[in-house]
């Protein structure tokens, strides 16, 4: 199962995170850093997977246990990436960070609980699309 | 209040969030935040109703203020009765931003407001749709762990909406979803879940086997749904594989399909359609594996995978070698090296370690001594491979391999000599590996002595072969190897000088490492001062090993999930019962000691009663035996008053205070298993000063002695403080039956007096009573066979007690004796069976006992196969009554 996923830029600020595994609270930005240090250096120990994916200015990172299929989840967060793709129309880090609500509203609707549970473009967005024309109308 | 424009909340967020952004620095984000919070207090404690999208947007700040400070108050607690309202979007909002960031966030502050939960979770159970369903499928079972009734009943209604879901054809999503809740079901209870096995079967080769048409809007990269495949797969290595040959056939249409379509060549150059391939075939191999079929379907699938991992070669082992050689992506080789492990076989298993990446070649290590253990039918072809195995990847070898192959080693004697020569020869080479000469040095230092006849590897050879790499090693292997040259010294006297002189030289007597000083000094002057009897002792031949679970499986299941492992463990167990090839006969109570975990001695004698009652001092390194039958010409006092009556006490039960006067309390807690019982002796100082010279010692008189053996496993400190406890162990074991008990002596100094404690250790008979059930008719047609005058003892006699039923029955099954119910035509008698284990025989007792409530007396009648036995029980029985 996933336990946590975030987006990282390249300076090592969190943009994203999302925990599905209880991580105490002080113990989030210490496990991050040391998540990215791994990335930028390619190196894992710990006891969850990480794997990750790199745009432009920053990293994906997802934290995996041992049974999840490594190559699923790279695909999974390639999905990801396009599906805010087509939400934003060409996504940059800024918009992330100015939406997280929606792109929380999006993770959401792919992963539940730490597993996949979603992939169609169309049918992630469905939702968010009906709540801008709520709320516009 | 009411009158603000449509996009004005999100706005204010929108302002909020760039605020925060140009805060320069922690404290300034926090003041921004704090102003915020107090906005989002204030508008909800107005007095005016808030309209949907202020509530929105106070929700949206809250959230984001969390995730960027994650700190909770209670005001952000308040939105979430926005679940109870009704619009739709105002649920959603709620739903995803608070429900998912908070709650599955901060799991602690949760739970001390269950009331918080309610409406949302009424709502669900009360809604119920699919939508629902899908959406909360992850949420409840983390609200489950809390343990609140109304979410078992969300998650009741789950069940049943996630059952329709998979028969549905149509919303594959929500389909995925159902999959994985059924499979985390499905880990805790299989049972329930097979039916949706063969609608797994039937999803996957829908998907597999649909036209690239078909599943148009899952289809990532022309590849059908692959994480919903990837679910399924998973699913299915939940389960063995189907029974049902339909499933089966499809089941193994699907895989070869997968198989196929992975070496037909690429629809599309991009990587994330040989990514997304790849990841269904992973899974795909990891269910062949796990299913481990017949060898004929598997050496097709490997067939294929090698066809696909090195596109064109004919020999199905060749393949995947060569594959290891050739395949760039680190985790694709690490996959063929896991399917190789799970199906290879004894001829090969070496050949591809050449080969192996450097970064998987300690598993590899670890794997290929695990299989050469497991295959090994003969130990000198395992003892070969492991020297291979050291000769070929040798800085790879980790300890746990060697320590294994030593302990195998000292467990099967007919291995040592083949082992011993097979280790001199290796050591001839001119460069071995140290880990070569660590085993080497063990195995000469232990088994050197059953090669020394032959002249080629005569000791003194042998002592040179091992001294000429002692330089070339490091400080542990010195340390070995001077272990090694001290145990030569035993075996062979004859190079005795020369090892002396090896050890006196300055190089080890002023060696700058302490250990190998150390060593070097003590068996310097162990050699000069012991006599040869004493050397022999010290150094005599390492016992047995008693089987421990592989110190391998663990460290490679320490590295890899336990998945992969599990069902080598198993067989390997199984065959590990061989390994240990020691003499103790595994008594027949073995099988009722039922220790089920992996670490217990597979001897059987485990934790309970205890183990070297039979064969004591024989190897050398067993626990001390301190044979108690005292001839000390001590004066044993007699017994203690009231003893006799703590003594009929502990007849029918184990545990409890056996004697206490004023300064000594002694408390008795015991455990019997058939033949075998442990007695716990607790001495207590009741008094403020110490007792010196505390010597509990065990004496059995002479006619007793033969029968019963009783052993004291370790002696206690003689000098007990005041106010303390001590404990003390004794071991019993029955021989055949008696009628004395043994005598406890305690003798100490109590200040300046010399005190004398005599008491009877309640061991009686009936200790080592089994209780057995039988039916009636097996009872009377016993009963019947006991018929001789001698087998049979009656007594009458008045009741001393009460004459309870209930109490009666407990003495009674407290004796030893199954109460039969049912058995005797008249309901007010009891009546009993068991058996009597003592080493040399097994006595059947039959015992019966008939109270009248009006004279208050019994009658008590036992038969017993032997005539002693109904005589001792009877005095035993009747006077607990």
């Amino acid at each position: 199962m996933i336990k946590f996923f975030l987006m990282v830029n390249k300076q090592g600020q969190t943009r994203l995170s999302k925990y599905y595994e209880h991580v105490d609270i002080n113990k989030r930005t210490l496990l991050e850093t040391e998540v990215i240090k791994s990335c930028l250096s390619r190196s894992n120990e710990q006891d969850f997977k990480l794997i990750y994916r790199q745009y432009a200015a920053s990293f994906i990172v997802v934290g995996v246990n041992d049974t999840e299929n490594e190559m699923a989840i790279y695909e999974f967060i390639h999905n990801f990436v396009e599906v805010l793709d087509e939400y934003f129309s060409r996504v940059v880090s800024l918009m992330i960070m100015f939406n997280l609500d929606k792109i929380h509203i999006i993770l959401d609707e792919m992963v539940l609980n730490g597993c996949i549970v979603e992939t169609n473009r169309a049918r992630i967005l469905a939702p968010l699309l009906i709540l801008d024309k709520m709320s516009e109308s | 209040m009411p009158a603000v424009s449509k996009g004005d909340g999100m706005r204010g967020l929108a302002v909020f969030i760039s605020d925060i952004r140009n805060c320069k620095s922690k404290e300034a984000e926090i003041k921004r935040i704090n102003k915020e919070l107090a906005n989002i207090r204030s508008k909800f404690k107005g007095k005016y109703a808030l309209d949907g999208y202020s509530k929105k947007s106070t929700s949206a700040s809250c959230s984001s203020s969390f995730s960027l400070v994650m700190t909770l108050t209670l005001d952000t607690w308040r939105p979430v009765n926005l679940l109870s309202s009704n619009r739709y979007t105002e649920k959603q909002i709620v739903r995803h931003l608070f429900i998912s960031v908070l709650v599955n966030s901060n799991s602690e502050l949760i739970r001390p407001q269950p009331h918080l939960h309610g409406p949302g979770l009424h709502c669900i159970a009360s809604v119920g749709s699919r939508e629902m369903a899908e959406a909360f499928a992850g949420e409840i079972p983390k609200v489950l762990v809390a343990g609140y009734v109304r979410a078992a009943l969300c998650l009741l209604r789950l069940y049943r909406t996630c059952f329709d879901c998979c028969v549905c054809v149509f919303f594959q999503g929500v389909v995925t979803a159902a999959t994985s809740l059924i499979t985390t079901l499905a880990q805790k209870n299989p049972e329930e879940f097979k039916t949706s096995v063969s609608l797994a079967v039937s999803r996957l080769s829908r998907i597999v086997t649909s036209a690239s048409t078909d599943l148009q809007d899952y289809t990532y990269y022309f590849v059908p749904a692959p994480w919903l495949s990837v679910k399924l797969l998973r699913l299915l290595q939940c389960y063995p594989p189907p029974e049902d040959p339909a499933v089966r056939g499809r089941l193994t249409e699907c895989l070869e399909t997968i198989l196929n379509k992975a070496q037909e060549p690429p629809k599309s150059k991009k990587v994330q359609h040989s990514n997304a391939k790849n990841a269904v075939l992973f899974e795909a191999i990891s269910l062949i594996i796990h299913h481990d079929r017949c060898v004929g379907c598997l050496w097709r699938r490997l067939h294929l995978l090698g066809q696909f991992l090195q596109h064109g070669c004919q020999d199905t082992h060749r393949d995947v070698i060569n594959a290891l050689k050739t395949e760039r992506d680190v985790s694709v080789r690490q996959r063929a090296v896991d399917l190789l492990y799970a199906m290879c076989d004894r001829s090969n298993m070496l050949s591809y370690l050449e080969t192996a990446d450097y970064s998987i070649r300690e598993e590899i290590v670890l794997k290929v001594a695990i299989l050469a253990e497991k295959y090994a039918v003969d130990y000198t072809w395992y003892v070969d491979t492991i020297l291979n195995l050291i000769r070929i990847a040798g800085d790879y070898v980790s300890e746990e391999v060697w320590y294994r192959v030593i302990q195998i080693v000292i467990n099967r004697d007919d291995v040592q000599g083949y082992a011993a020569k097979t280790v001199f020869e290796a050591l001839q080479a001119p460069a071995c590996h140290e880990n070569l000469v660590k085993v080497g040095g063990y195995i000469l230092g232990e088994f050197g002595n059953l090669i020394a006849g032959d002249p080629r590897s005569s000791p003194l050879i042998q002592f040179n072969l091992l001294h000429s790499k002692f330089h070339l090693c490091s400080v542990p292997t010195r340390a070995l190897l001077l272990s090694t040259y001290i145990k030569f010294v035993n075996l062979f006297p004859e190079v005795k000088p020369t090892i002396q002189d090896v050890l006196r030289s300055d190089s080890q007597l002023r060696n700058a490492d302490v250990e190998l000083q150390q060593r070097a000094v003590e068996y310097l002057r162990l050699s000069t001062v012991a006599s040869t009897d004493i050397l022999a002792t010290v150094l005599e031949e390492m016992p047995p090993f008693p089987e421990r679970e592989s110190s391998i499986l663990a460290k490679l299941k320490k590295k890899k999930g336990p998945s992969t492992v599990t069902d080598l463990e198993d067989t390997k167990r199984e065959r590990s019962v061989d390994v240990n090839g020691g003499p103790e006969p595994a008594p027949a109570s073995t099988s009722a000691m039922s220790t089920p975990s992996p670490s217990a001695d597979l001897l059987g004698l485990g934790a309970a009663p205890p183990a070297p009652a039979g064969p004591p001092p024989s190897s050398g390194g067993g626990g001390l035996l301190v044979d108690v039958f005292s001839d000390s010409a001590s004066v044993v006092a007699p017994l203690a008053p009231g003893s006799e009556d703590n003594f009929a006490r502990f007849v029918c039960k184990n545990n409890g205070v056996l004697f206490e006067n004023q300064l000594l309390q002694i408390g008795l807690k015991s455990e019997f298993r058939q033949n075998l019982g442990r007695m716990f002796i607790f001495y207590g100082n009741k008094t403020s000063t110490q007792f010196l010279n505390f010597t509990p010692t065990l004496i059995c008189s002479d006619d007793l002695q033969p029968n019963i053996l009783g052993f004291i496993t370790k002696p206690v400190d003689p000098t007990v403080e005041g106010g303390a406890q001590v404990q003390q162990v004794v071991n019993i074991e029955c021989v055949s039956d008696f009628t004395e008990a043994p005598v406890l002596n305690i003798q100490f100094r109590y200040g300046g007096t010399f005190q004398n404690v005599s008491v009877q250790l309640p061991i009686t008979l009936n200790k080592f009573f089994q209780p057995t059930e039988m039916a009636s008719q097996d009872f009377f047609q016993r009963w019947k066979q006991l018929s001789n005058p001698q087998q049979e003892v009656q007594n009458i006699f008045k009741a001393k007690h009460p004459m309870d039923t209930e109490v009666t029955k407990a003495k009674i099954i407290g004796f030893g004796s199954a109460l039969l119910e049912e058995v005797d035509p008249n309901p007010a008698n009891f009546v009993g069976a068991g058996i009597i284990h003592t080493k040399t025989t097994q006595i059947g007792c039959l015992l019966r006992l008939e109270p009248n409530l009006q004279a208050q007396m019994y009658r008590l009648t036992l038969r017993t196969s032997k005539e002693a036995v109904s005589q001792r029980l009877c005095e035993l029985l009747s006077a607990q009554f």
